[in-house]
């Protein structure tokens, strides 16, 4: 067993400050070489979430951040374009009303104001209930509808949204997110 | 101590979670499915293999007044090695992991480790000793995950084997069960032990 090394000030203060030197300097460069990963895994992804939710296209403009007027939070435009021509526009939005938590949704419409696809980007919902959000026989239902003529409100409040069974909340959370995208979209076109 | 035996040790015969009940916060928060458990599991193995490494080589230069503040400083340092480099190759992991990587640091089963066996032991044992203990957590938190991945979801490290609308035990998938399906292993451990002596 090795022998216990006596404590002084000035031998405590320097194993200190070698110890943290040698570790922030080796810090410091993981983080150099680790940064450009990062910052693409993180554009993959927003990449991603787009391409889920519009129709094929050849050059996404950057994020435009509109204001929301309604209490709830910011929403994010990209404008996809195919040929020169805007094809459709992703807007992230969010709602808190959801079970627990806010919810981030990505709304795909195509240039007509339909609604394209949707895809859950972030929730805390119920696990097997709530997480049914994200699931294609709920999702369908949205597909190709203007939110115009079709009420994004689930039919026990007088809709045309199918709810999930035992997940109404989580539901009505989603159209309303949706219908704020839809509002926003309109506004600013 | 033979390094077999050191190995066993932390693999299963003193193993982290189900004999120790140490570092019981990530595995209980991130082991709703396999890959979770066992992705957080070789994380806080690596941490483990090169903290007691660093330890185990610098143990003579420390001061035992200032040993604590440098074993941690060294275990943060690997931590946020780990976050760094997982945010960047494996974001998908780091997402569903999240706040749990950078928690690895106060996991009491690294700094415990360090004081108690890496301070004390030659380079090579506490090696042996990470490994064996970092891989036992992790098959702890793998089989924990499986467990209840299985009951709560109707898959297996992602592998769907239910249809889409099966009834599942969805209580598994969520904190309580979490509770229950360590507690009916670590029973089931009990007897297997009590049996083999």
């Amino acid at each position: 067993m090795a022998n216990k090394k006596e404590s002084s000030l000035v031998n405590m203060v320097l194993t200190l400050f070698i110890i943290t030197l040698i570790a922030s300097a080796s810090l410091g460069f993981i983080y150099e070489i680790t940064k450009l990963p990062i910052k693409e895994a993180k554009i993959a992804k927003k990449t991603k979430a787009i391409e889920k939710v519009l129709p094929e296209f050849d050059n996404l403009e950057e994020m435009k951040v509109v204001k929301a007027t309604d209490k709830g939070r910011d929403f994010e435009f990209y404008n996809a374009k195919k040929g020169g021509k805007i094809i459709g526009t992703a807007v992230k939005t969010s709602t808190e009303s959801g079970y627990s938590g806010l919810i981030w949704i990505m709304v795909g419409f195509t240039a007509d104001g339909k609604i394209y696809k949707t895809s859950v980007l972030e929730h805390k919902e119920t696990p097997g209930l709530g997480t049914k959000l994200d699931e294609t026989a709920f999702k369908k239902q949205f597909l190709g509808k203007n939110p115009d003529n079709f009420k994004l409100i689930v039919k026990k409040d007088g809709g045309d949204v199918d709810a999930i069974t035992a997940a109404t909340i989580s539901s009505r959370a989603f159209c309303e997110a949706v219908q704020r995208a839809f509002d926003a979209y309109k506004k600013q076109k | 101590m033979n390094q077999l035996e050191n190995f066993n040790k932390g693999f299963f015969k003193e193993n982290p979670v189900f004999v120790l009940l140490l570092g019981m916060c990530p595995m209980l928060g991130v082991t709703s499915s396999a890959i979770n458990g066992l992705g957080m599991g070789l994380a806080t193995t690596f941490v483990l293999i090169m903290s007691n490494i660093v330890v185990s080589l610098i143990k003579n230069f420390i001061p035992d007044k200032v040993r604590i503040p440098s074993f941690i400083v060294i275990i943060a340092s690997f931590v946020t090695i780990v976050d760094l480099v997982m945010a960047g190759y494996l974001p998908a992991l780091h997402e569903q992991l999240g706040l749990f990587i950078p928690l690895i640091v106060v996991n009491c089963l690294v700094l415990g480790r360090a004081e108690a066996f890496a301070s004390k032991k030659d380079f090579l044992s506490s090696f042996v000793d990470g490994a064996g203990m970092g891989l036992g957590f992790s098959m702890a938190l793998t089989i924990l995950g499986g467990m209840r991945e299985i009951l709560g979801s109707g898959a297996i490290f992602d592998y769907k084997f239910v249809s889409e609308d099966a009834s599942t035990f969805l209580l598994f998938v969520m904190p309580p069960g979490a509770f229950i399906a360590l507690a009916y292993l670590i029973a089931f451990i009990n007897r297997l032990n009590k049996t083999e002596k």
